[in-house]
């Protein structure tokens, strides 16, 4: 039995029953294969990362795309 | 110089890459993203700015990107900092806008001051352009329209100074030409006027005073028709600069000069 990780994700809590890595937290979230980035306690995880890297209790994410802006 | 005579082309180079349109454009406030690819095809513009936001968690996954819409393979993207306040999440935004477009260095740098003028906070965009041209992205800083600010962001790197024209989203146009021509005189990179055009003459102005080049998004994505206000300003930024190069005659405002033979005509002489 593993232990729930609590992550803030984009500025709101959110708590997963066990760590994932970020390809299957991209999964969860419905983002797999979109064009994003993201960045984890202000560091970047780099896209070839997602793989094996994963969330951690804690961790401050935020995951973002570009939009239209001038 | 006769460009057109010579076939010469009038490139305008950033950070050693040439562009053949001087016109850059924003992609906000458009109404779809229909409307923004229309526009922006009619603009001519290579080099089209973006903002980097938080995806919504759980919502519209299956809705298209703005980058299928405008796909990097054919626009230039120029990541922005809009909405950033210091020069810390001004570089966390870029590194993550770098990380987003797999590595391409040539970025926007806005450091905003506050939320009713947008003025830039120029102390933050200094200290922002300094990290940044030390981790190796090419930076076009958006800055007041102040020479020595100027100056300071190519002393320190910058391969792009963007003066404001006027407020952002103001279009109130240029309404500093003296200070603009300081700087146009004064830095090498190129000047390019960003923020605070209001239609095409202002296009035209900027770029008769010398600029290199102009950015804008409101003037068109707000216009009452923003593919045709796309397509004048493309007109006006080529005008402007050919009246530019072409070199305008001298202003002699106490002295006309008839364009039609004097002699000769039907008419008693005065």
């Amino acid at each position: 039995m593993t232990a729930p990780v609590r992550i803030v994700l984009n500025g709101a809590p959110r708590e997963f029953p066990a760590s994932l890595t970020f390809s299957q937290l991209l999964d969860e979230l419905a983002l797999a294969g979109r064009r994003l980035a993201i960045e984890r306690n202000g560091e970047i995880v780099p896209r070839s990362r997602f793989a094996e890297a994963a969330i951690a209790d804690g961790d401050n994410i935020e995951v973002v795309i570009a939009v239209g802006g001038g | 110089m006769d460009t057109h005579a010579t076939g010469m082309k009038d490139e305008l180079v950033i950070a050693g890459k040439p562009y053949a349109s001087r016109l850059l454009v924003g992609t906000g406030k458009y109404r779809d993203f229909d409307e923004t690819r229309r526009a922006i095809e009619a603009s001519g513009a290579q080099i089209v700015t973006v903002a980097i936001r938080r995806t919504n968690i759980g919502q519209n996954a299956g809705e298209p990107s703005l980058l299928e819409v405008l796909p990097p393979d054919r626009y230039t993207i120029l990541p922005n900092t809009a909405g950033c306040y210091t020069a810390q999440d001004a570089v966390r935004t870029l590194r993550l806008a770098r990380e987003l477009l797999e590595g391409h260095a040539l970025v926007k740098l806005e450091v905003l001051g506050d939320a009713q003028s947008l003025y830039p906070n120029m102390p933050e965009t200094l200290a922002a352009a300094k990290t940044l041209v030390g981790e190796g992205f090419e930076v076009m800083a958006y800055c007041s329209d102040d020479p020595i600010m100027a100056r300071q962001l190519e002393e320190l790197g910058c391969v792009a100074v963007m003066p404001l024209a006027s407020l952002i989203g103001s279009g109130m146009g240029i309404i500093n030409p003296w200070n603009l021509q300081i700087i146009i005189d004064r830095v090498k990179v190129p000047v390019l006027v960003d923020a605070g055009i209001g239609t095409a003459s202002d296009a035209a102005i900027a770029m008769e005073l010398g600029c290199d080049g102009v950015l804008m998004n409101t003037a068109i994505a707000k216009a009452q028709d923003p593919v045709r206000m796309a397509r004048a300003m493309k007109l006006a930024v080529e005008a402007g600069r050919d009246a530019r190069l072409a070199g305008r005659m001298p202003r002699k405002p106490y002295e006309a000069s008839a364009s039609s033979p004097q002699a000769g005509t039907i008419t008693p002489q005065l």
